[in-house]
């Protein structure tokens, strides 16, 4: 008579004690229907959600933000020191200035933003803009630049720094190689068709790879039609006024990347701005719209378009679809999805988003994205109903003006994708994307276990790395490259001014050893900075995770 | 070697550091990180010598205050 608990091993009593959590977790915490916090197959509103959605945004302890506050406060400070030093010629002036005769006119170089690039940010302005001078794969090579007078100038050593472990890069997929076999089609390409286009798509630049590409990028997202261009921010900044004009309403996140507000902004239509990923913001945005209508005439909105991202690229949140999905089908809007970020690193065969929470690509109207990050390209698409695609191929100002792909670069996104989608008769693309989510995970978990704050869903690939004071931003960076590891820190104004942080992109090509190796280097990093500020380090229980933001705006 | 003495040296270089990144004046020129350092080192003087000389009279003070 075996007992039937020995065979689990003591599985049975853990899955009672989860079980028994999410209930009462479940109990406590259930709002307007939707489960703040875990929420598990089958418990609670399982029905929009198919799999668990884990995102933290754990706030620092109250002093982070004081000594944050002092550091500005001292910069600031020594910037006014500076600057009246300049202006009375006990310095010498290295930076713009206004000529003589435009004294008397209006102040050209007063306003906040040139104070802080010159005090604050040019202080440390050596941990950006370094050159590279190799493919940005999982490791690179960087040209050593040194300055002589505080960053004001740069000089080249003609050294070279090799095999700097390279985790800024866009590179999720690891297709940004070098490898002769892998690139075979693209020479071939390049031979056949040069480099140049010379045309726009609607004179004589649409060649026969574009109409392939076009064709493949369709298929594998699953949708009728889709439109190449040949930038990934014109693809946003130029359709979106060609899809909505005035008397139309757009809600965008409050995150958005620039190129979607640029887009926004040039359409004439009315913008309004919901909280990062806050369903509750958006639904009331989305019922003043319809009740009131128009701000004086209270007619109907003409149109109402729902601006999100797939994976926030600053934060690493990934978008709340399936609720976004549910509120435009009650309330009669449409849905813009930019995967730039998303595209190829989330899903289980690297579809974005949408296979993510395993909807179906006729849920979205617009779905965009680029070619840039997982593809190792350069580019973007546009793709939904022929309808759609039909229309902004003549409508489009990039479609009209703006030159079209190189064919070469449209071959490499052609074998890249035939990988994904396994047309090339490996696994490799499968390979690749299982890889990711591998390493994905496998650094996230380390990074919490070591007791940094992370921001982000559990999933994504973008890891912002909290580091909050302006002193260590420029120390993490200079220490990191020491360590012969490559880091693209984030201050104000890319974030919000007390949140700086370093992110890291996860490559698949990334092996196992790369990632200790910077999982060590942070390990050190953060004790010798004193970076680990998390309170919940060393567990994974899920009650202890901070609730991802849900408040209300009211 | 130093031995013991290396290991108080880097704790306190460590202590200095951490100072540095937190008030922000890592980033700073020499001379201005010179300029700074008095400063601060001066004012906690000062508050270091006012608690000296004043917090006994008026703990004292305040006891009395109590008892009668």
């Amino acid at each position: 008579m075996a007992n039937p608990s020995a065979v689990c091993n003591g599985h049975l009593h853990h899955h009672h004690h989860q079980k028994q959590n999410n209930l009462l977790k479940s109990g406590i915490s259930k709002k307007n229907g939707i489960t703040k916090g875990m929420k598990k197959n089958g418990v609670s509103n399982g029905t929009l959600y198919k799999k668990t959605f884990i995102e933290h945004f754990e706030q620092a302890p109250m002093y982070v933000a004081v000594f944050t506050f002092v550091g500005f406060a001292v910069g600031t400070i020594f910037g006014y020191l500076r600057d009246f030093m300049r202006a009375w010629g006990l310095e010498k002036r290295n930076i713009a200035a206004e000529r003589e005769q435009q004294k008397d006119f209006v102040p050209l170089y007063q306003d906040f933003e040139n104070f802080y690039t010159r005090n604050l940010y040019l202080r440390i302005r050596d941990n950006w803009n370094r050159p590279i001078c190799s493919v940005p794969g999982p490791q690179f090579d960087l040209m050593e630049r040194v300055t002589d007078d505080y960053n004001w100038t740069f000089r080249f050593t003609g050294r070279t720094i090799k095999n700097v472990i390279n985790m800024g890069s866009y590179n999720y997929l690891g297709f940004a190689e070098t490898d002769v076999n892998a690139l075979k089609t693209v020479t071939i390409e390049l031979e056949k068709y040069g480099t140049g286009v010379c045309s726009t798509r609607q004179e004589m630049g649409t060649l026969d790879k574009h109409v392939e590409l076009e064709k493949l990028v369709a298929t594998f997202l699953g949708v009728e039609d889709a439109m190449v261009f040949g930038m990934g921010f014109a693809t946003n900044s130029m359709n979106i006024p060609a899809l909505v004009g005035k008397g139309c309403l757009i809600l965008s996140d409050e995150l958005n990347h620039t190129s979607l507000v640029l887009g926004a902004r040039l359409s004439g239509a009315t913008i309004r701005i919901f909280k990062h990923n806050n369903m509750q913001s958006l639904e009331k945005l989305l019922r003043d719209a319809i009740v009131y209508g128009q701000p004086r005439t209270h007619r109907a909105w003409r149109k109402i378009i729902i601006l999100v991202e797939g994976i926030y690229s600053m934060e690493g949140s990934i978008v709340r679809l399936p609720e976004i999905v549910s509120l435009k089908n009650k309330y009669k809007a449409y849905l813009y999805l930019d995967e730039a970020h998303s595209i190829g690193a989330v899903g289980a065969t690297g579809r974005g988003v949408v296979e993510y929470f395993g909807m179906s690509p006729d849920d979205v109207d617009v779905l965009m994205g680029t070619f840039t990050k997982s593809f190792g390209a350069a580019g973007g698409y546009i793709a939904g109903k022929k309808g759609l695609v039909d229309f902004l191929r003549t409508h489009s100002h990039s479609a009209v003006y703006a030159t079209s792909m190189c064919p070469a670069v449209a071959e490499q996104i052609i074998r890249a994708m035939k990988c994904l989608m396994g047309l090339d008769g490996t696994t490799q693309g499968l390979q690749r994307v299982r890889q990711l989510e591998k390493n994905t995970r496998y650094f996230r978990r380390k990074l919490h276990e070591m007791g940094f704050i992370i921001y982000g869903n559990d999933d994504s690939p973008v890891v912002p790395l909290l580091l909050y004071m302006p002193g260590k931003i420029g120390a993490f960076a200079r220490r990191m490259l020491e360590k012969n590891i490559g880091v693209v820190v984030v201050g104000f104004p890319a974030t919000p001014i007390t949140e700086s942080r370093a992110r890291f992109c996860v490559s698949a090509a990334h092996t196992r050893e790369m990632l200790d190796t910077v999982l060590n280097a942070l390990d050190e990093l953060g004790d010798f900075l004193h970076l680990k500020y998390s309170r919940y380090s060393k567990s994974s229980h899920p009650e202890l995770y901070e609730e991802s933001r849900l408040e209300l705006e009211d | 070697t130093g031995g013991m003495g290396c290991r108080v040296k880097d704790y306190l270089y460590w202590l200095y550091y951490q100072y540095q990144l937190v008030t922000c004046s890592y980033v700073l020129e020499p001379w201005e990180q010179s300029m700074f350092h008095t400063i601060t080192v001066t004012v906690l003087a000062m508050v270091v010598y006012t608690a000296y000389v004043f917090v006994p009279i008026h703990v004292r003070l305040a006891l009395e205050e109590i008892i009668f």
